[in-house]
């Protein structure tokens, strides 16, 4: 572009007899051949500008950076978490001959060949007698059938180290092998049955079941309790020296430790009220107490949320407080407050510390059948499990975390779904 | 209700010595103003002089300000509207607003309507309250562009119709009066006229009162004029009159541009 | 009055206005000259106020587009809308002013064949007339209720005055018929100059309006007098 324009210039000035003609074509080229061009299309960078976009770059990078990092950490625990979870959810079973005899009935040991003692579950064995009992026209026969392996033989199989199988039975298990007497199944054990001493006979039904019942109550009790607390603040209350105060407190019980509120539910449920130390109802309500102010907050925001113009126009035409707040202000929070709640009590779902306190952290295979049966919760029982030091336990702890992730998930996309429809222009 | 008061020049609201604090700031140094039963009267004056505070006053949104304390008195027909024993959401009935932002409610266009005549039971569900929406829309102007989406929601609607949406659900409880604060400050200059001519319409049946920035909006619809100055009226006349040729320099100075 | 926060609707209605007062100006000096023509028998003069009749048209042209202007584009209200209303019929009176100084330098035209005999009667008319002029044209450019009064009241004067001098010529007519011809003249003389007067009062009578906003066309002097004082 420069050269051309000079190039113009030249020629033009040669033509003397032009001359008019030329200053005005010069005019035009100097414009068109960007000799006038602005500063901020500079080809030759100032310092200045090299600096600013330096500092840029580098922002940039670290922002990446941190964000790497960030996926990083999680790929690598989703990869650790599903990698131990995942064997879990196998289970290994063996072909053996089961032999439905008197002795078997008093010594469930005496139902199995000597050689398979320690290869087949010793649970399953126990309840071997129990069965036998309701069905005695088994007695005296015999029968080959796939039963549940003992969780060495599991882990052997599984090939994981340190799985403390004898070599007597390594031997019987590898013959066994050879003979096609060994399969894997899907694991059914680990969601139909309680908690166990003996690993391959532990499952999270309990525990699931005892969350179901916890949560229930939680949110029966913390979700009505905390919306209206916060329609009242919101839309009700004077503010004056008391509302102000109670507004404070409701904003620092969010922030206290969560133990804290173990201690208060067994002062009051527990050792005043009288409510069954370990029960659903005790860690239900002590949960209450702690979702209680994130509700509260979490709605009062969506209440605040919803623009004040909708209220004047409800008063404008004469509606009541109470017509403003039920016809218009809460349909339009309800969006927000259940966000706020799912994710309260997803936070009481996975919470541990305060239930140790009341108790829930007791070895309990037993599915609770009401909320005043001892029971514990999904997090507590990984907890118990985590501390068990036999390898079965470690792949069904993963496997607890993996199924205690999943609902969490669950329930968080459930929350943005509902933010996402609460973002409604109007 | 109202119906043909435009002919006669009884006063609909009569203002005495009103003042009025928030906490300890007077917003309002004695208001004393006759609002004329079947004209527009307009509120003019810089932000900030009451004019607003003024106008909330006369169906008592006030209120629900807790720092907010009147004196004097504000007679609808006679009656002190501040008397103990007034029911303010009956009052608000009688004494409808319009508010600066279209705020439909985020319902069908037909609830919109239906919402307050409901609340209030003045129609029952069905075909009196069909009617009543129909009509209410035929007044406001807005029926021919809404009468085959009545089911969509009314915040759908363009900011103009949205603000005769809300001129429809005001009087559709009938009032007598209907305040209308800065009606057209959201709207684009047809969608303004729109509103405008649907005032000189309205007056016929009902008093209105309006606030306003623009000062050719006060000029064109308007019958009569207040001018608001730091919580004080400065003048009150007839729009013509204050158009021309006002009586004080202050009003002067502000109606010409001449302002601060 | 204080300032426009707008500066250039200022510096617009300052700048009409000294167009306005530029083409009185114009027309006080039109007047001046004609009569000058006419008492020194000097066509020079006459010549240069018929020449320069278009300068006040033009200058009317621009005024006329100045108000049309601001009236499309600033909306003046009060005082600010009084001005520009007056403006307008302002310089419709400042026109016909014009024309008919150029009606009076064309009669003086005429007199070179038909010489006047009575110059000094016209001469004392032009004096108050031209007196009512300056008196509306500082009304105008101060604002001044007093002047413009004065330029009201001295109409009966000259409406008086005007009216003895017709009967003065109509006698010279009947008494010498061959006077007829300047006796015509004159009186066309002396009805421009009343005509003048008359504009001059429109104009008081505006500048009163823009002032006070109050109407004093069409009512006898002491009314007006009473509106202004109110």
């Amino acid at each position: 572009m420069n050269k051309t324009a000079e190039a113009d210039i030249a020629m033009h000035t040669n033509n003397d007899a032009k001359m008019d003609t030329t200053t005005m074509a010069n005019d035009l080229n100097n414009t068109e051949a960007g000799k006038t061009t602005p500063s901020f299309m500079n080809e030759h960078k100032s310092p200045h500008q090299r600096k600013r976009e330096r500092a840029d770059a580098r922002f940039h990078f670290y922002g990446f950076a941190a964000i790497a990092l960030a996926l990083a950490f999680l790929v690598f625990f989703f990869v650790d978490i599903i990698g131990k979870a995942l064997p879990a959810f196998d289970e290994t079973e063996v072909l053996a001959t089961i032999h439905y005899s008197e002795a078997a009935s008093k010594n469930y040991n005496k139902a199995i060949d000597k050689k398979m003692r320690g290869v087949v579950s010793r649970a399953w064995l126990r309840s071997l007698p129990a069965y036998m009992k309701a069905h005695p026209e088994l007695m005296g026969s015999s029968a080959e059938l796939w039963v549940l392996a003992d969780s060495r033989v599991d882990q052997y199989i599984k090939q994981h180290d340190g799985h403390g199988l004898k070599s007597k039975h390594r031997r019987t298990v590898d013959a066994m092998l050879k003979d096609g007497k060994i399969r894997t199944v899907f694991n059914t054990t680990l969601f139909t049955n309680g908690d166990s001493k003996l690993p391959e006979y532990a499952g999270i039904l309990a525990a699931s079941v005892g969350t179901v019942f916890t949560l229930l109550i939680t949110m029966l009790v913390a979700v009505p309790i905390g919306v209206m607390t916060a329609i009242y603040l919101e839309e009700f209350a004077e503010d004056n020296r008391f509302t102000r105060m109670v507004e404070v407190n409701i904003n620092n019980l969010a922030a206290i430790p969560s133990i804290l509120y173990g201690l208060l539910g067994l002062a009051i449920f527990i050792s005043f009220f009288g409510v069954p130390r370990s029960s659903a109802l005790a860690g239900g309500l002590t949960l209450a107490l702690m979702t209680l102010p994130v509700i509260i907050i979490t709605t009062r925001a969506a209440l605040r949320a919803v623009p004040e113009s909708i209220r004047e126009a409800a008063y404008g035409l004469g509606a009541s407080n109470l017509q403003t707040a039920w016809h218009h202000v809460l349909p339009l929070a309800m969006p927000g407050i259940l966000t706020g709640s799912i994710i309260g009590l997803a936070q009481a779902m996975g919470e541990t510390a305060p239930l140790i306190i009341v108790g829930m952290m007791a070895y309990i295979p037993e599915a609770p059948t009401t909320i005043l049966d001892a029971t514990t919760v999904l997090p507590a029982q990984i907890y118990t499990w985590s501390t068990e030091s036999m390898r079965g336990y470690g792949e069904r702890t993963a496997a607890g975390i993996l199924v205690l992730l999943a609902v969490l998930l669950s329930l968080n996309a459930l929350a943005v779904k509902l933010r996402n429809r609460s973002q409604q222009s109007w | 209700m109202s119906t043909g008061n435009n002919t006669n020049n009884e006063t609909k609201i009569s203002i005495r010595d009103l003042k009025l604090w928030y906490g300890d700031f007077e917003a309002l140094h004695g208001i004393d103003l006759d609002i004329l039963s079947g004209k527009v009267t307009a509120f003019i004056g810089p932000s900030g002089c009451g004019k607003s505070t003024f106008l909330r006053t006369m169906n008592r949104m006030n209120d629900r300000i807790p720092s907010c304390r009147i004196e004097g008195e504000i007679l609808l027909e006679g009656q002190n509207i501040y008397a103990p024993e007034v029911d303010v959401v009956q009052l608000r009935t009688h004494v409808g607003m319009v508010f600066q932002k279209p705020n439909p409610f985020p319902k069908s266009i037909y609830e919109n309507i239906a919402y307050a005549p409901r609340i209030h039971g003045l129609v029952n569900d069905g075909p009196d309250m069909d009617e009543l929406v129909e009509s209410s829309l035929r007044k406001a102007s807005i029926w021919d562009e809404v009468k085959d989406k009545l089911q969509q929601p009314g915040t759908a609607l363009s900011g103009g119709q949205q603000q005769r949406l809300c001129i429809a659900r005001t009087i559709a409880v009938e009032p007598d009066v209907i305040l209308m604060d800065e009606p057209c400050s959201a709207l684009d200059p047809i969608a303004t006229a729109k509103i405008e001519e649907l005032m000189d319409e309205l007056k016929k049946d009902y008093t209105i009162v309006i606030v306003t920035h623009n000062m050719q909006q006060a000029a064109r619809v308007s019958d009569y004029t207040a001018y608001f100055y730091l919580g004080n009226v400065i003048e009150f006349a007839d729009t013509h009159t204050i158009f021309t040729a006002p009586a004080n320099q202050k009003t002067e100075d502000y109606i010409t541009g001449r302002f601060g | 009055m204080n300032q426009h926060t707008i500066k250039r609707f200022e510096d617009e209605l300052t700048e009409l206005k000294e167009k306005v007062l530029a083409m009185g100006g114009l027309v006080e000096k039109a007047t001046k000259r004609s009569m000058n023509s006419l008492i020194k028998q000097d066509s020079k003069r006459a010549h240069k106020v018929i020449d320069r009749d278009h300068a006040i048209n033009t200058l009317e042209v621009e005024i006329d587009d100045m108000t049309r202007t601001i009236l499309a584009l600033r909306q003046p209200a009060a005082g600010d809308l009084r001005f520009i209303m007056t403006t307008i019929k302002v310089v419709t009176d400042l026109e016909r002013m014009g024309d008919l100084a150029e009606n009076i330098a064309e009669n003086m035209l005429k007199t070179e064949e038909h010489p006047l005999t009575q110059i000094s009667s016209l001469q004392s008319f032009s004096d108050l007339v031209l007196d009512q002029l300056t008196q509306a044209l500082n009304a105008f450019s101060k604002g001044d209720l007093d002047d413009a009064m004065v330029c009201i009241e001295e109409n009966q004067k000259v409406q008086q005055n005007f009216k003895s001098m017709q009967r003065e010529y109509l006698t010279y007519m009947m008494e010498d018929p061959r006077q007829i011809t300047a006796g015509l003249i004159a009186t066309d003389i002396a009805r421009s100059l009343e005509r003048i007067g008359d504009h001059a009062v429109n104009v008081a009578e505006m500048v009163i309006y823009m002032v006070k906003g109050k109407e004093v066309r069409h009512v006898d002097t002491d009314t007006a007098t009473a509106l202004i004082n109110e």
